[in-house]
């Protein structure tokens, strides 16, 4: 064989030159727009930190915000954010589970599929979608409450916890099925006694991340639990009156007039952003520890 | 490990003889009295025939074996005799599958009862991620077995000649323990809850000719209280270990291939005056 050039034979030759830019074009884009995701988040917290950190103090986590004029805080929002997720957290998390339970030990291959298909067409429904079922279902005619904000908010995290739980629960090797159903054991004290116990950091991790998606979810408490007061005390009262939480009172600040307003919005976004982050992050290597422990 | 050299060198027939005998304790059969009783039994997959028309009779306090190539059933077999497959897409069975004389697949039969009455131990020790004393002890509490829990885990833990190896850390995980002391800590866990029959799926071949041994003597042990059947693919093993063995070969017939149980006597016999040709190319590694 000849080569083209007798100097370099086995430097590029024919269109190679050409290929080979090509594939330098294709992977600096590729490689750009990855970066691109990371510097949107980095941008995002930066802003919100660069914005947010000077409203932060002590009185802003323990008192609640002033009708009008500086200073106050956040309290009633950061309990009432807890309250509204947690009762949320309350319906969703064994309703999700005994989903997932249902798909991976008890439902054949031909009843699972459509059941996993809306679960995931459920996790695609906008959030406003939800926002307006609930509000036709319970707020028209009786009026806000903070039950509705938290019955809104678990549907968004059933499907979560459900279908996170599910992958988790396929993880458990079929053995150790196996192993107790040939002790005389029934298909759910197997489900009890072994594959959940070995699935429960999975699961616990899967429903903090439904938790982390809840906690930031604004449309759905914009037609369900938005008309507080500010500075309303939480009284607990979920059944009566709307609830004040962080991501309504970031949106009513902004849309207020006062910069001292603004400020505290910043602040309260600095805050949700810091809590969702933080249980995420916690997540995500507790599952990811749960992974490698099951998969040993 | 020499007989399955000396066997791959062509050496055979003569050497099957002296290993079979010897395996043997005692002539004859300890006991005729019948615990599995099978006729025309079919195992399907779907519209796949995966075993066919097997006719056999499985002695009490006998070891039995089931021996063959891969993918003549014999796995297959042995899961059918206490429902293990039930969870299967498409299984099914016909014919008749006998359990002292109660029909294993016949109406008003629980699987959760017949597997509490016939226990198994799978190819790969399966321990549960617990300690190795919540590992015997869960399921005879959940039996309501909790009376005298301490005596019967021991009990379960000596039966599988595994508890001077243990009895020191005994709340420690089970997944800490050898191939070879999960696999007695899974038979172990079979025996706790005192079943009738034990059947061991290739309870060996995922363990080392130390454990292998261990594994086999334990068995000549467990035949005093319980019926056993063992499925394995070394014939060595099934000659030193069982009294009764069964041939089960592949049958290829417009190119399906089916299981069917060729040739079930005493292992003596099998391995040495084989009725079948077939059995005879496969005991003499003339196979295929």
């Amino acid at each position: 064989m000849a080569f083209a050039d007798s100097a370099n034979p086995l430097g590029p030759s024919g269109n190679l030159p050409r290929r080979k830019r090509v594939d330098f074009a294709m992977r600096s884009s590729a490689t750009a727009a990855a970066m691109l995701a990371v510097a949107v988040l980095v941008i995002v917290i930066a802003s919100v930190v660069a914005k947010g950190a000077s409203a932060l103090s002590l009185d802003f986590f323990t008192k609640a915000p002033p009708l009008d004029g500086a200073g106050g805080g956040i309290l009633p929002e950061i309990v009432g954010t807890g309250l509204i997720v947690g009762i949320a957290t309350a319906f969703a998390l064994p309703i999700g589970v005994l989903i997932a339970i249902f798909l991976s030990e008890f439902a054949g291959a031909r009843l699972a599929y459509p059941i996993r298909l809306a679960l995931d067409l459920l996790n695609g429904l906008p959030s406003i979608v939800i926002a307006v079922f609930v509000y036709g279902l319970l707020v028209l005619g009786s009026g806000q409450t903070g039950m509705a904000g938290s019955i809104a908010l678990a549907i968004i995290m059933v499907p979560l916890i459900a279908r996170s739980s599910q992958e988790v629960l396929r993880l458990v090797p079929q053995t150790q099925r196996e192993a107790a159903l040939a002790l005389g054991m029934s298909r759910w004290r197997t489900t009890l006694g072994i594959v959940l116990p070995a699935a429960l950091s999975g699961i616990i991790t899967g429903a903090v991340l439904a938790i982390a998606r809840a906690a930031g979810e604004t449309a759905p408490l914009l037609l369900t639990s938005s008309f507080f007061t500010p500075n309303q005390p939480v009284t607990g009262n979920i059944f009566g009156q709307a609830i004040p939480n962080i991501p309504i009172e970031i949106f009513n600040q902004l849309e207020a007039a006062s910069p001292y307003d603004h400020a505290r919005a910043w602040g309260a976004a600095l805050v949700l952003v810091a809590i969702i982050l933080m249980v995420s992050v916690t997540a995500r290597v507790l599952l990811g520890r749960s992974r490698r422990k099951m998969q040993r | 490990m020499d007989e399955i050299t000396q066997r791959e060198d062509g050496a055979a027939p003569p050497l099957m003889a002296p290993l079979a005998v010897s395996a043997r304790d005692s002539s004859g059969l300890t006991s005729r009295e019948v615990v599995f009783d099978m006729s025309d039994l079919n195992v399907y997959y779907g519209e796949t025939l995966a075993l066919r028309g097997v006719n056999m009779q499985i002695y009490k306090n006998v070891i039995t074996a089931m021996i063959g190539p891969s993918g003549c059933g014999k796995s297959t077999f042995v899961r059918s005799l206490n429902r293990m497959n039930d969870s299967i897409a498409g299984f099914r069975v016909t014919g008749q599958a006998l359990y002292h004389g109660h029909d294993i697949y016949g109406s008003g039969v629980d699987p959760v009862e017949v597997r509490r009455r016939i226990g198994m131990v799978f190819q790969r020790p399966n321990p549960f991620p617990k300690s190795i004393f919540d590992n015997i002890a869960w399921a005879p509490r959940i039996l309501g077995l909790r009376a005298n829990l301490n005596e019967r885990v021991e009990k379960a833990l000596r039966g599988a000649a595994l508890w001077d190896e243990v009895k020191d850390r005994l709340k420690q995980s089970a997944l800490g323990l050898s191939g070879g002391q999960q696999q007695r800590l899974c038979i172990a866990r079979a025996i706790a809850i005192e079943p009738d029959v034990l059947l061991l799926d290739e309870p060996a071949s995922a363990l080392d000719p130390i454990s292998t041994a261990s594994i086999e003597e334990l068995m000549h042990s467990l035949k005093r209280d319980y019926t056993l059947v063992i499925v394995t693919h070394n014939m060595q093993q099934a000659a030193r270990v069982a009294e009764r063995t069964a041939f089960f070969s592949l049958d290829v017939t417009d190119g399906k291939r089916t299981g069917v149980l060729v040739e079930y006597d005493d292992t003596e016999k099998l391995f040495t005056r084989p009725a079948d040709k077939r059995t005879e190319d496969y005991v003499t590694g003339r196979f295929g």
